[in-house]
């Protein structure tokens, strides 16, 4: 059972436990039935509150402190990874990690924001917030694949970049900017997996592909639905209505023509099933690639040049 | 702030009227010379005791740097949708259409082409006074728009930024135009034609996390703000006062992300040497 239970699943956690309960009594009486019938009304509870769960609790799923990383996911479907540090420059930034890896047959360049799973790691990984040098050692790692024509896969997980003072200092608007930049043309295919938090321009700073890949209970937007509440309500209470307004959710990114594919979760959430997460992730990023591979490099960067283009709407 | 509206409306009525009301007297926020209009016109918009740069729209700024008569404005009619159903203590829609009508603008950024000292370019100017300034898909579509033409027409291209980053009443959309407008310099990039970023006082968010920052030269006029993150947010995260001078144009030019800090009636001259010496201008 997870150590972190949010508000909305609180029902389905008691109907859990007491069918736990009642497995153990019955080693000693008969509960089969009685079990079954629990059994059922769980399963119809949950696929009722997953299915219909609102903006903001899909944010909630999102940073669940259970949810598997980047570097799980990096585990679980991926052999060999060789972690390469460093932007070459400044230093190694600990809220992004990189590396070459092997996706069955597949060797790829594997690059992700990375948070923490508790205080200490929180501390070290930033908050899975990069500071600029993090996105030039992505950037130098996706030139790398690219260099010798080997796909690159980032996972978007971050609650954005580092808004600190030396982060300024050492540009952290033209990190993200150069990032982006370079990514729009770069010569090799890039597949983006929104893994959990996709905050802003931190996580777009890793997020410009030609496959914009995200799962399904996770968010993408231009702010937190908290600091949008502080700034345009003046107050951090407004978060539920600001993510709705936003329209941040899989479903909503994929209906707007900003993401290309949603990729399925177990029900109840990844953090419920990791490893069948994980499965499902692994056969999407190797169909995708697999797709992409076919495409010739200059017809790929066109492609994805004129997928940016489009995305917005306006009256003239 | 109250004394920066109360300028812009009168550089506006300035503007929109032919005669101008004599005896109009500015006061600058920063050493409290009083200025004449006259003056502070000649100026370029700047203090001529202690070189404040007063905000300026993109009126101001395609007089100030393109020869007289030579611009030729695209896509002027091009105004926001509310592509969300954005509503939070009013809605999107009311809000720009009150914001068109409060400014006479259509969005915050006006694009077109021109010459420059005879050179012919292409050029977009933000109005900060537009929501802040606030890039959403108008703004990217237009910057894109222009930076194909200058790739088309081969000519250099011009951005003058004053932004407090992107919109968020467009959500996702308004997050995607640093994408769209990156691609489309990359674009220009790759075939050869220079890009001139001028940073103008304040320039932050979505617009120096994209274009402003991308350009082959970036420019910056001295004091304005630019940066990442907002001085407030990141006074909040570290929990300390920030140093004076912070996130300036000439802090960054201390760290290396502008070429130049130059005053606003340098910039004309000092951007057609560098285009002369930096391509085959038409
Ligand atoms: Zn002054």
């Amino acid at each position: 059972m997870p150590k972190v239970i949010l508000d909305f699943e609180k029902p389905i956690y008691e109907i859990e436990q007491k069918v736990e309960e009642m497995k153990k009594l019955g080693q000693s009486i008969d509960l089969t039935d009685e079990i079954k019938t629990l059994e059922s009304k769980l399963d119809l509870m949950k696929k009722d509150i997953y299915k219909n769960l609102s903006r903001w609790q899909r944010v909630q799923m999102a940073r669940h402190p259970e949810r598997p990383y980047t570097l799980d996911y990096i585990q679980m479907i991926t052999r060999d990874f060789i972690e390469l540090h460093g932007d070459r420059n400044f230093r190694d930034d600990k809220a992004i990690v990189g590396g070459f890896a092997m996706l069955d047959d597949e060797p790829v360049m594997i690059i992700g924001t990375q948070k923490g799973r508790d205080t200490k790691q929180n501390l070290y990984r930033n908050f899975g917030m990069p500071n600029p040098e993090g996105y030039r050692k992505a950037l130098r790692l996706m030139k790398l694949a690219a260099k010798f024509k080997r796909p690159v896969i980032t996972m978007l997980d971050t609650p954005g970049a580092y808004p600190g003072l030396e982060a300024e200092e050492r540009g952290q608007a033209e990190a993200i900017s150069r990032n982006i930049f370079e990514m729009s043309h770069l010569p090799t295919p890039i597949l983006v997996s929104i893994i959990g938090e996709g905050a802003s321009g931190g996580a777009l700073g890793i997020g410009v592909g030609d496959r914009v890949l995200m799962m399904e209970n996770c968010w993408f937007t231009v702010i937190a639905p908290e600091s949008c509440s502080s700034i345009l309500w003046r107050s951090w209470e407004h978060k539920e209505k600001a993510a709705e307004a936003l329209k941040l959710t899989a479903p909503d990114l994929l209906q707007q023509g900003i993401i290309d594919r949603i990729i399925p979760e177990p029900l109840g959430g990844a953090h419920r099933n990791p490893e069948e997460a994980a499965t499902i992730l692994k056969a999407v990023l190797l169909e995708e690639i697999k797709k992409l591979k076919k495409i010739p490099t200059d017809k790929l960067i066109e492609k994805r040049i004129e997928k940016y283009a489009n995305m917005g709407d306006w009256e003239e | 702030m109250a004394w920066f509206r109360r300028s812009k409306e009168s550089i506006d009525s300035a503007t929109k009227k032919k005669d101008v009301p004599d005896g109009l007297w500015l006061k600058c926020e920063s050493c409290s010379e009083i200025i004449h209009r006259t003056v502070l016109e000649q100026q370029f918009f700047t203090c001529p005791k202690c070189n404040l740069h007063f905000r300026i729209g993109s009126k101001e700024y395609f007089s100030i740097l393109l020869d007289e008569g030579t611009f030729k404005e695209s896509d002027a009619k091009m105004r926001s949708k509310d592509l969300l159903g954005f509503v939070d203590t009013k809605p999107y829609k009311s809000r720009i259409k009150d914001m068109i009508a409060k400014s006479g603008l259509n969005d915050a950024v006006r694009t077109g082409v021109g010459k420059m000292n005879g050179i012919e370019i292409g050029i977009a100017v933000m109005d900060f006074s537009f929501i802040g300034g606030s890039m959403g898909s108008v703004v990217g579509e237009k910057i894109a728009r222009i930076t194909q033409k200058a790739r088309k027409s081969k000519i250099p291209l011009i951005i003058v930024s004053a932004s407090g980053g992107a919109r968020m009443m467009e959500g996702a959309f308004s997050l995607m135009q640093l994408a769209k407008t990156n691609a489309r310099l990359a674009q220009l990039s790759d075939a050869g034609l220079p890009f001139i970023s001028v940073i103008t006082d304040p320039t932050t968010g979505g617009v120096t996390a994209s274009f402003s920052m991308m350009g082959d030269i970036n420019i910056a006029e001295p004091g304005a703000l630019i940066g990442f993150a907002g001085p407030r947010v990141i006074r909040q995260t570290i929990g300390k006062d920030l140093p004076p001078g912070f996130q300036r144009s000439e802090f960054q030019l201390e760290h290396g992300f502008v070429d130049l800090v130059i005053h606003r009636k340098d910039l004309k001259d000092n951007i057609t040497k560098l285009l002369r010496m930096m391509y085959q201008c038409k």
